[in-house]
């Protein structure tokens, strides 16, 4: 008999006496926020808590894209970012204020991708995401476009994550309901963090030390 | 003694070694490191940290009662569920290019992902922190077949380096202290920066540029997981420090080690678990890093994946009633944080990967028992019942409950046996006196002689035996001057109306007819 007959045979076996259907799951929890998507209140609850895990937040207004090309030279720039790497989907005017100041650009993905060597040399990274949750101040990256593969977000100290309005939702079920599940998904909250030395936070173990947020609108 | 019920808890025939298991019983481990100052002020710091943490942010969730509701149904689902819940993941993982295997026991786990290392060609293999991997000797085995398993996470980096053991599910090298933790970087640890002192910041540093090279040229990483969706066959990993999203991205094949009770059934259902694990865990409202994956995604991270559904005792578990309600577990380690007796002893004394308040449930049930003299047979006891782990369990299993289930079964199963051991004893006398008001009555009586003993501060610091046993380890309160039935009696003066509602006087008339 296989592993897989032997233990399904146990968990059988185990369950025979229960003949009780389980009780339904009670959903009364909070599933859609007092405040629409994008707008005021649920950014300022988005922005504190980002700020509250020690990300760097910017707002940009909406509508005016060389409000939003400065913004991101600016940010790569204040964080002495002379490489950046970049989705190859990233929209074309963010990929050209990321190399203002003459930084070089790389692009991953087609025709080719980094190796993690090469992405290990490389100083900040650029990407849109695909939602973000403003109760627990988390930004959501499905690999989607603009997003780029789970690698180019991790390997390079510094990640510029360009967010628009309206992808800010209240509450995590709001998030839920827009993810693709099949995607490979990337929740980011605040900086790669320890607290394993006597519970001291450190910001910044392996992935990204800093988290700068541009929110859009 | 080969069939019948003992303690309840499934037998146990062989004394097999197992990470589940410890070599001596909890009250022996407990002397030993209750006689530790630095351990009790390290833990003391540790758990009302993130006890205070924690108690913040769920207290800023308004629907958290309303989450832990549907956490502990969810759960009961998965449990009523399992088999077809199981095959449906399975079929989800194949479908998008996983790997599917099945292991019965922890040998059977080591052997399986020993074979899939090998097939690679590799001898060092990275790992993310996995209490399942941690549960059946994963790293321990690998080393003997020549495999060197490297720890990512910080903690586990401390431990493996210290050549120690976890003492916290969720910050397993919180015995160790800043100090400790440079000295065995400095004598364990390659191409350290001389001069590193014992700042946080600068030992995370070090620990960040020893495995940075690792990450990268790693061809094989080993993880467990937070999550398995049935409904998509998607797994995930909750972590703080981006090593996790190291090992599940850059390494060309992964391999998750996944306890089948660890399956949810829709991904809808991650909408209940995100918010309870981190904020019951860390104390936060969301961990810094979630990894979520379904099989293989072509062109980005591993293009092998395969995961290994462990058994290893959860079924034996899932047979018991008790053991089911276990096996709700998150691995938050709230229960942890709050409980009395884990505050004043550290994990190590559960001499099992699962110390606390749920490891004393959860370990005798995935062990099984072999008699009064195992190890785990002691773990029931080692819990004051003040309740707190139930209060803060995200998915509300009702861990006092089960604990004195499992003591009122371990007086059952010594009922029956010719010669009573200690509890036996005590409790036949205690029903004894219990049954029969006066009886009862007179030794009520002879609790004033315990003010007696104590001093002018109401504590009792020595008695004779079995009293010893208590107060060695800690101050017993001198009991009250008066019982709640003496009090009764005389707030309450004969003909009062409440006085037919005190069954033990009319117990008491009837005596004296
Ligand atoms: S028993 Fe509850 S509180 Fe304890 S670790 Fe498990 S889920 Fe967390």
């Amino acid at each position: 008999m296989s592993s897989r007959e032997v233990v399904l045979g146990r968990i059988r076996a185990a369950l025979a006496a229960d003949t009780d259907a389980p009780p339904p799951v009670p959903r009364d929890y909070v599933r859609v926020g007092a405040d629409a998507p994008g707008t005021e209140p649920v950014l300022e609850q988005m922005i504190d808590r980002l700020v509250d895990y020690k990300a760097i937040v910017d707002r940009v207004p909406a509508g005016e894209a060389a409000a939003l090309g400065d913004a991101v030279a600016a940010a790569l720039s204040k964080a002495g970012a002379r490489s950046v790497v970049v989705p190859s989907d990233l929209p074309a005017d963010l990929v050209d204020a990321s190399g203002r100041d003459e930084r070089v650009v790389v692009a991953d993905g087609r025709p080719s991708v980094l190796t993690p060597t090469e992405l290990d040399g490389v100083d900040a990274v650029v990407t849109t995401a695909q939602v973000a949750i403003a109760i627990s101040g988390t930004i959501v990256l499905d690999g989607k476009a603009g997003q780029g593969r789970r690698a180019i977000s991790l390997v390079p100290d510094f990640h510029l994550i360009v967010l628009h309005a309206d992808q800010v939702v209240s509450t995590v079920p709001e998030a839920i309901a827009r993810l693709d599940p099949i995607a490979p998904l990337t929740m980011i909250a605040g900086p790669s963090a320890t607290s394993d030395i006597e519970l001291e936070r450190v910001e910044g173990v392996h992935g990204p030390r800093t988290l700068h947020v541009l929110i859009v609108g | 003694m080969t069939s019948g019920t003992f303690l309840g808890i499934p037998r146990r025939h062989r004394h097999e070694e197992s990470p589940l298991r410890g070599e001596t019983s909890f009250p022996k481990a407990a002397k030993t490191a209750l006689a530790n100052d630095q351990l009790r002020r390290n833990l003391k710091h540790a758990t009302g940290t993130i006890r205070a943490k924690r108690a913040l942010v769920v207290n800023e969730m308004p629907d958290w009662e309303q989450l832990r509701d549907a956490g502990a149904a969810v759960k009961t689902d998965v449990m009523a569920r399992m088999p077809e819940l199981l095959e449906q993941f399975e079929a989800k993982v194949i479908e998008r290019g996983g790997v599917v295997h099945w292991a019965a026991d922890a040998a059977e786990a080591n052997a399986i992902v020993t074979e899939l290392v090998r097939a690679q060609g590799v001898s060092e293999v990275i790992k993310v922190k996995s209490m399942a991997t941690q549960e059946i000797g994963l790293n321990e085995y690998l080393e003997e077949q020549g495999i060197a398993a490297v720890e990512t996470d910080l903690a586990e980096l401390i431990v493996q380096l210290g050549h120690d053991k976890p003492s916290h599910i969720l910050v397993p090298a919180i015995h160790r202290n800043r100090t400790e933790v440079r000295d065995i970087f400095l004598s364990e640890m390659t191409g350290v920066v001389e001069g590193l002192t014992d700042e946080p910041k600068q030992l995370a540093m070090a620990a960040r540029s020893y495995l940075r090279a690792k990450f990268l040229s790693a061809k094989v990483a080993i993880s467990g997981t937070n999550f398995g969706i049935a409904e998509t066959g998607t797994v995930g990993v909750v972590e703080s420090e981006g090593n996790g999203r190291m090992c599940v991205t850059l390494p060309e094949t992964l391999i998750t080690v996944m306890g089948i009770e660890k399956l949810l059934p829709r991904f809808e259902d991650l909408e209940v678990f995100l918010q309870l694990l981190p904020r019951s865990s860390t104390g936060e409202r969301m961990n810094p890093y979630t990894s979520l994956w379904t099989g293989v995604t072509p062109g980005d991270g591993p293009q092998n994946f395969h995961i290994v559904l462990l058994d290893n005792g959860r079924t034996n578990a899932l047979a018991d009633q008790v053991g089911r309600a276990a096996l709700h577990c998150i691995r938050c380690s709230a229960c942890l944080n709050v409980c009395p007796v884990y505050e004043r002893t550290g994990g190590h004394a559960y001499g099992s990967v699962y110390p606390g308040p749920i490891g004393a449930v959860l370990t005798p049930q995935l062990t099984g028992i072999t008699g009064h003299d195992d190890p785990s047979a002691s773990l029931p006891y080692a819990s004051s019942l003040c309740g707190a782990c139930y209060d803060v369990c995200p998915v509300k299993i009702p861990i006092p409950d089960l604990l004195v289930e499992l003591r009122a079964r371990a007086v059952d199963a010594d009922r029956s046996r010719t010669i009573p051991g200690g509890w036996d004893a005590a409790m036949r006398a205690a029903a004894w006196v219990m049954s029969d008001a006066k009886r009862f009555a007179a030794v009520e009586k002879t609790l004033a002689v315990g003010r007696l003993v104590a001093g002018p501060d109401k504590l009792i610091s020595t008695l004779p035996p079995p009293g010893s046993a208590w107060t060695r380890t800690r101050d017993m309160p001198a009991p009250p001057k008066q019982t709640f039935r003496q009090w009764w009696k005389e707030s309450h003066p004969e003909g009062s109306i409440a006085r037919s509602a005190d069954p033990a006087d009319t117990e008491q008339k009837d005596g004296h007819r």
